[in-house]
Parts: structure tokens; C-alpha cells; sequence
């Protein structure tokens, strides 16, 4: 079981309509309170064992947090995504299914802003710790540092 | 730390003590926060972010062509394979063929990156525990690959060196016999390596058995290329799913068996030797031909997403590119090995003394250009 469409599929009749594929039928959308459940049944019960990305992109109408799962077996890539409020983007940590969560889930907070509720140790750790705001939103304007 | 309280008993007391970021064995500006207990490490917290720079922000304001040159900068001691991870990206998401002979140059300029920065990986693992020769040994051999980098590029560290659909220039002359000529003086070179480090006694007792790492561990943490393979996992992109044109090479996959400091070094210094034979076999395909493909001056990427991964020299390269249809990236995330690499160095520093926690960074080969970005 390792095309994108059989996965969807099996899932599909396990979750129901909380899981489907995206319009160009390259990633599975899942919503956002099961993806703790759903990422569990793939490392389980699909070749996609191994989390190899955990991001998030700020649209005009969400956030999206993407989490790429590779295959050991043939090097295949499956895409999840889970759209999130704009306003209070917030979704449970994947660290209870992998330990490499922490890091990236930690980057995705301290650059997006996005909160993964149990994570062991949410806090910044590119940006400086009295940063203000969240440098990849498209609402923070960069701009060059006042002169000293 | 040991103290006498009034009575004169003696009781210990647990420290903080400051690793970094200004300091040689931390190969960068890197900040390790350690709870010792007398020379045990009881605790370590990785603190990095001093170089970073807002990469993925900056991609939002820069055209593709533009954001080239600042993927050299990211891991600055592999600038060809982090050009390549950008360029194949791009190419994916146009769907564009590229000419034959531009990658049998690129295998060949992102092989011998991949032994320059696995020899910088050997020598600053041996400096580490003090064998000062094996540096100097692996530093004139990464100079040679160098010199070959600036005949081809003019530019010895930051290559820029990869276009979307091929590459700028094409071999200059004399610059196949000067690769022959390394290509012939690396086997006794890395003899030498054997017999400064690999069969070195000290080095032996120093390395095996120390912070080992089972393949289940490293899949957890997430790890990828060597340290990977070090812990016995058979996991190579490009035998796995070959990109470009390694399907037409013949190698093997470098593996350890214990995921110690020792097979961490191994891996690498088998790595050098597969890399080699992958060279040789390009050089002996070399066809002629266009090094460019037909690409427009201004790139548009089509909407959607791509994401793109190659075997860079530190593990999984990979770049998820979000595009609106424009000649910007949407959004632009970089996936980078050593910043996820470097998450398991906690696990690997509790309970070993200070000087191997050293050696276990060192093992694990982190670039804070890659981790900070």
C-alpha cells in the first residue's frame, strides 16, 4: 500500500470524510483535531514510516501545517496537511509519534507562530527569546534595524 | 563539583557549564548548555540560532534565479550539493529535461563536494581528540577539490555554480587531468587516514562503543545520510530513488553496525571511497553535448506545490516550494539535515564524559550555516 491514492483510500474508510485528498490530488488534507490519529495509522500501517518535514504556510484564508513522510522503501514522499485557524493556528504535537517532531514542530512555532498543544518543549529557537511577532507570516513586514 | 559542608562530610553538587558559541569544538557558532555532574554530562541543551539569517523569508522577495547564490551559504562546506538541491527543485516543478552532459558534470562537481566535506567531517572528528596530523591531512586533500571548484567556477566555497536547466560553463581545459591526477592520489591518501586514525589505537579506544546510536533511535530522531547508515540503516537516495543520473553508477551503500562515534567516521571514510568510483565512472561515460537547457530569461513557476530532496553531503536535503503562479516563491522551506541531526545530540551527550560529548558533536557532523540558515 504505497500509492498516494490507496493510502487516501484506506484512510478514508477508517476516518471517513475528516481525510481526503487536495484538488491536485498530491497530498492527503486531513483535519486538524484527528491528525495525531491519522499520522499514527500511516507510520503503522503504510510504508510512510519516517517524518522527514514538518512546516506550515500562511494563505489568505488559513494556515496549513505540512508534514512530509517518506517511504524507506522506495523514497516516495506523501504530503499531509491540515488547515488551521487564522486566528488561534493550533494543533497537537506530533513528538508521541516521532522524537524528530521536536525540532521542527519548535522551528514552525518560533517562525510561524504556529501552537503544537504537548509539545514537551515549545519555545523559540532560531529567533532570539524577546523576539516579537513571527518573521514568516506574510503580515511581518521586514525591514532594516533603526540605527544605533 | 565536590563540597565539604561544616561537619567536614563531603556531598556533590550538579553544574551548569557554558559550551560555546565562541569555541573551536563547536564547529560554528553553536551553544551547548550542560548540567555536569564532576566530568559527566548530565544533561545537555543544543542553543543555536546565531547565524540565522531569515532565509526562507528572504526567498519571498528574491526571484528563483536570484536565491542561488544563497543556498551556497547555507551549508557552506557542500555549496555544489545545496545548488543542486535548489536547481533539481526548480526543474521538477517545471518539468524540464536537462542536458545529458550537465549531469555528468553536476555527479561529478556534487561527488567531489561530498568528499570535501566528508574529509572536513574526518579531519575536525580527529582534531577533536587531538590528532593534529589527520587535519592537516584531510585539509590539503579538500584544498586539491577546491583548486578543481575554482577552474571550473572561479569561486572556491560559494559555487553558485548550478543553473535551473544545467550548468554555466562547461569543463575548462586542464581540468580533466587534474582531477585524474587526484583521482589517483586519493586511494594512498586515504591509506594514509587508515593509518593515522582508523587503525590508530587511541582513536579506537576513544570512538567504538561511545554514544551509540540503534537504527530504530535514529529514525525517531530523524536522522538521515551518513549518520543514518552509521546505525545499520540501509537508506540512500540515491540508490533508493535515484535522481538524476545515479541509476547508471555503480556503488554501495556505506553502512555501520553499531551507530558508535567510530561507525560515523567509518561511514564517511567509506563514502570518500564510493564517491570516487562514481567519478570515475562519469568521467568514462562523458558524453558531449549542451550544458544548458532552453530556459526562459524569467522563470515563472506554474501554482502548486513541489518538494524536492537529494543526498546531500550531511543527510536529506530538502526544499518545499509553494508557488503562485509568479516569478517569487510563495513560500520557500528548507529542510535542512543538520538542524534535525543536531536534535539528537542531548541523548548522545547524557551520561558520557565531557571530552567525548566533543566527539560525539563532531560525529554527527552539523554545519551552523545548515542549522541556523
Amino acid at each position: 500500500m504505497n500509492n498516494i491514492k490507496d493510502v487516501a483510500e484506506g484512510l478514508i474508510t477508517k476516518f471517513g470524510t475528516k481525510v481526503g485528498l487536495s484538488e491536485d490530488e498530491k497530498s492527503l488534507v486531513v483535519a486538524a483535531e484527528d491528525i495525531i490519529d491519522v499520522l499514527q495509522e500511516i507510520k503503522e500501517n503504510t510504508d510512510y514510516t519516517f517524518l522527514e518535514d514538518v512546516t506550515a504556510v500562511d494563505y489568505p484564508e488559513c494556515f496549513t501545517a505540512v508534514y512530509h513522510l517518506l517511504s524507506l522503501q522506495d523514497g516516495q514522499i506523501l504530503r499531509v496537511k491540515a488547515n488551521l485557524d487564522k486566528e488561534n493556528p493550533q494543533i497537537e504535537s506530533a513528538v508521541s509519534v516521532w522524537n524528530s517532531a521536536n525540532v521542527m514542530e519548535r522551528e514552525t512555532y518560533d517562525l510561524m507562530g504556529i501552537i503544537f498543544t504537548d509539545h514537551p518543549d515549545l519555545k523559540r529557537v532560531l529567533c532570539p527569546d524577546d523576539f516579537e511577532g513571527h518573521p514568516l507570516r506574510k503580515d511581518f513586514k521586514v525591514e532594516a534595524a533603526p540605527r544605533q | 563539583m565536590v563540597l565539604a559542608n561544616q561537619e567536614g562530610n563531603f556531598r556533590t553538587q550538579e553544574f551548569i557549564l557554558n559550551m560555546g558559541p565562541q569555541h573551536p569544538s563547536t564547529h560554528g557558532v553553536y551553544r551547548a548548555v550542560l548540567t555536569m555532574d564532576g566530568e559527566y554530562v548530565v544533561d545537555a541543551e543544543n542553543v543555536v540560532g546565531y547565524l540565522h539569517r531569515g532565509m526562507e523569508k528572504i526567498a519571498e522577495s528574491r526571484t528563483y534565479t536570484q536565491f542561488i547564490p544563497y543556498t551556497d551559504r547555507m551549508d557552506y562546506l557542500a555549496a555544489m550539493l545545496n545548488n543542486w538541491g535548489y536547481v533539481l527543485t526548480l526543474e521538477e516543478a517545471l518539468n524540464l529535461e536537462i542536458p545529458e552532459r550537465a549531469e555528468y558534470i553536476r555527479v561529478i562537481v556534487g561527488e567531489l563536494q561530498r568528499i570535501a566535506s566528508h574529509l572536513v567531517m574526518v579531519a575536525s572528528f580527529g582534531l577533536d581528540m587531538n590528532a593534529y596530523t589527520a587535519w592537516m591531512y584531510a585539509f590539503y586533500d579538500r584544498e586539491k577539490i577546491l583548486d578543481l571548484f575554482e577552474m571550473i567556477c572561479g569561486s572556491r566555497l560559494t559555487t553558485s555554480f548550478m543553473r535551473v536547466g544545467g550548468v554555466p560553463n562547461d569543463i575548462p581545459e586542464g581540468f580533466l587531468p587534474k582531477l585524474e591526477e587526484f583521482l589517483q592520489r586519493m586511494p594512498k591518501r586515504i591509506k594514509e587516514f587508515d593509518d593515522v586514525l582508523t587503525g590508530n589505537e587511541i582513536f579506537l579506544a576513544r570512538t567504538k562503543n561511545v554514544a551509540p546510536i540503534s537504527g530504530e533511535e535514529a529514525l525517531d530522531y530523524g536522522l538521515t545520510g551518513p549518520n543514518l547508515r552509521a546505525s545499520g540503516v540501509n537508506f540512500d537516495l540515491r540508490k533508493v530513488k535515484p535522481y538524476s543520473i545515479y541509476d547508471r553508477f555503480e556503488f554501495d551503500v556505506a553502512l555501520g553496525e553499531n551507530g558508535d562515534n567510530f561507525d560515523r567516521y567509518n561511514v564517511r571514510m567509506e563514502e570518500i571511497r564510493q564517491s570516487l568510483r562514481i567519478i570515475r565512472q562519469a568521467i568514462d561515460q562523458l558524453p558531449e553535448g549542451d550544458i544548458m537547457a532552453k530556459v526562459p530569461k524569467v522563470l515563472k513557476i506554474p501554482a502548486g506545490e513541489t518538494y524536492g530532496h537529494i543526498e546531500g553531503a550531511k543527510g536529506i536535503l530538502g526544499f518545499y516550494l509553494v508557488s503562485d503562479g509568479g516569478t517569487k516563491p510563495y513560500r520557500m522551506h528548507l529542510r535542512s539535515p543538520s538542524f534535525i541531526n543536531l536534535g539528537i545530540f542531548p541523548k548522545m551527550a547524557r551520561g558520557t564524559i565531557l571530552q567525548d560529548a566533543i566527539a560525539s558533536l563532531a560525529s554527527i557532523d552539523i554545519v551552523l550555516g545548515e542549522v541556523d540558515r
